[in-house]
């Protein structure tokens, strides 16, 4: 165990080594402060009945940065490693390739939870001035933040897999970013294609990030997703095992 | 501490190594010979667990290599060709993460790090950026890293690639220093740091032992050819009555002014000064040098790896 949280913060701190994280954590504090000023000004503009946390997690401003992040945070996890060769001195230290897949996992997933977790402020901060609740259910606040979880676990895992794919930081980011975005707007196909067939459509709904956003936001905490997301992050972190180990049994 | 059995490695179409037995005991400073592409650093690499092999079986002071790779890991230390390094990482907390990766205890980390730092004169750069190091410093804390836990086995590919003379000669004191109480495996190609540095001497081409004894026995048994080197004043049929004496395989000369200069190629094991010496006191030639050149490492090096 010590072994594991010896790798844990030296996966966490090599995020604050390179100005990457500062950057990345700037951008997103400015762009989620941008977008719940943003919204809260429409809100203000007439009478509507989403509540100011629906409001925040559903346009192109929340899930813009949100799919950009997990290139940014995750391409260089393996690959550097790869790169710079200290895989080789990684791997001959007396630690099992799980705790270093792990590690690398939940490093990144701390790193991501810094990340969102000041967004939560936006709306404390908003309660605290207005006297109003920004949710319709006190559920709100903890279905969004829990899908805000669950899908970065997602994400992440796939992030990971691609770094684990490749020795170039660049080649993981596209890896990664085209994989999420293509399972992003997968939810629109049935539409875009004109599809009507109801099992067809509800599968697609059953897999639609931007569809489980809209349900967790308003309180409705749904269980399908919730395995959905935790068996797809089981398996790409699988997965990423096994190219690990693949990488290290064909150099 | 070591014992290799049948030990084979292909990649793909290429074998990498094949059926390489050896054994190294306990306190032994072995020298791994061969050029590049030999399959020193595969067998390293391989007896560090970071590759799998094809065939054969391998174990670290006891402990299976595969069934086993933790703990033998455990007992050896490894400074990687090139060696890699977090170069975001300042020396003194690498060193610290590596001691706590390796398991060394909570309350030893700081000792062993401290001890590590001093051995590898790293004390006055124990807060740069690894980064910022030259190379020789960055061979000195992977050196540092393969020793911080204390490891009964210490593996070391080309410890001294790429360094100037002066690091050079500083990494060799290092590592006769670390000689005696551990065991060592060196790879390299440079041979005089393996008289200097080892007790015995595995030499490997194209994947299988081509030698495995101490420097000085591999000088006597094989055939290494020697030579000698004359500069004297001579009459005109010097040159045959040289080549005519016995041990001499073939002889050169060049002329400087008034001086031949003689270059006498000689048989194994052969050492004719005594009859040079003779035939020039009694031909009254005037010697300005007589010079034997032993042969040495390199020589049978070059026999044992001459490509055939």
């Amino acid at each position: 165990m010590k072994v594991f949280f010896t790798l844990l913060s030296r996966e966490l701190k090599s995020f604050f080594y390179s100005p990457i994280a500062y950057v990345v954590l700037f951008y997103f504090l400015f762009l989620a402060g941008y977008n719940f000023y943003f919204q809260v000004s429409i809100m203000n503009g007439y009478p509507t009945e989403i509540s100011v946390v629906e409001a925040f997690f559903m346009p192109a401003l929340f899930w813009f940065p949100f799919v950009l992040s997990f290139p940014l945070i995750t391409m260089r996890v393996f690959s550097e490693e790869f790169r710079m060769g200290t895989f080789e001195t990684l791997t001959t230290a007396p630690v099992h390739d799980w705790q270093v897949v792990l590690s690398k996992f939940f490093g990144v997933l701390i790193f991501y939870i810094i990340l969102w977790a000041p967004s939560f402020l936006c709306f404390v901060v908003f309660e605290k001035i207005s006297g109003r609740s920004a949710v319709n259910a006190t559920g709100a606040y903890l279905g969004s933040y829990l899908l805000l979880l669950l899908m970065g676990c997602f994400y992440i895992s796939i992030g990971n897999l691609a770094s684990a794919l490749t020795k170039d930081q660049i080649n993981a980011a596209t890896i990664s970013f085209t994989s999420i975005t293509v399972l992003l707007f997968l939810a629109f196909l049935p539409d875009v294609m004109n599809v009507t067939a109801p099992a067809i459509k509800e599968l697609f709904n059953y897999i639609s990030a931007i569809q489980h956003m809209q349900d967790f936001s308003k309180g409705i905490i749904d269980s399908r997703p919730i395995v959905w997301y935790l068996s797809m992050t089981a398996l790409m972190t699988f997965v990423t095992f096994q190219v690990f180990q693949y990488r290290k049994w064909k150099t | 501490m070591i014992k290799v059995e049948n030990l084979t490695k292909r990649y793909a179409a290429v074998t990498a190594i094949q059926d390489l037995n050896f054994e190294v005991a306990k306190g032994e400073v072995v020298g791994f010979l061969g050029p590049n592409g030999a399959g020193k650093s595969t067998t390293m690499r391989i007896l560090t667990g970071y590759l799998p092999a094809t065939s054969g079986r391998a174990s670290i002071a006891g402990f299976d290599i595969f069934a086993q790779s933790i703990e033998a890991r455990r007992c050896t230390g490894y400074l990687p060709e090139n060696t890699p390094l977090y170069t975001d990482m300042r020396v003194g907390e690498y060193l610290r993460y590596r001691a706590n990766l390796k398991g060394v205890p909570g309350s030893k980390v700081t000792e062993r790090v401290g001890d590590v730092l001093e051995l590898c004169s790293l004390r006055d750069r124990e807060r740069s950026l690894i980064g910022s190091l030259s190379k020789g410093y960055r061979q000195r804390v992977g050196l540092a890293d393969a020793l911080v836990h204390d490891p009964e086995l210490l593996i070391l590919d080309e410890p001294t690639s790429g360094l100037d003379p002066n690091q050079i000669r500083q990494v060799r004191e290092l590592i006769k220093n670390l000689g005696g109480k551990r065991t060592l495996l060196i790879s390299t190609h440079i041979l005089p740091e393996v008289e200097i540095m080892c007790t015995r001497v595995i030499v490997i081409h194209k994947g299988q032992i081509r030698a495995d004894d101490t420097a000085e026995n591999l000088l006597k048994s094989h055939r290494a050819t020697g030579s000698m080197r004359l500069e004297a004043k001579v009459d005109a049929a010097a040159s045959e009555t040289l080549s005519r004496l016995p041990g001499v395989k073939d002889v050169n000369v060049e002329n400087d002014g008034d001086w031949a200069i003689f270059h006498l190629r000689l048989e194994a094991n052969a050492d004719p000064s005594e009859d040079v010496m003779r035939l020039a006191t009694s031909k009254h030639w005037t010697v300005r040098e007589l010079m034997r050149r032993r042969p040495t490492l390199e020589d049978v090096f070059v026999e044992l790896t001459h490509s055939d």
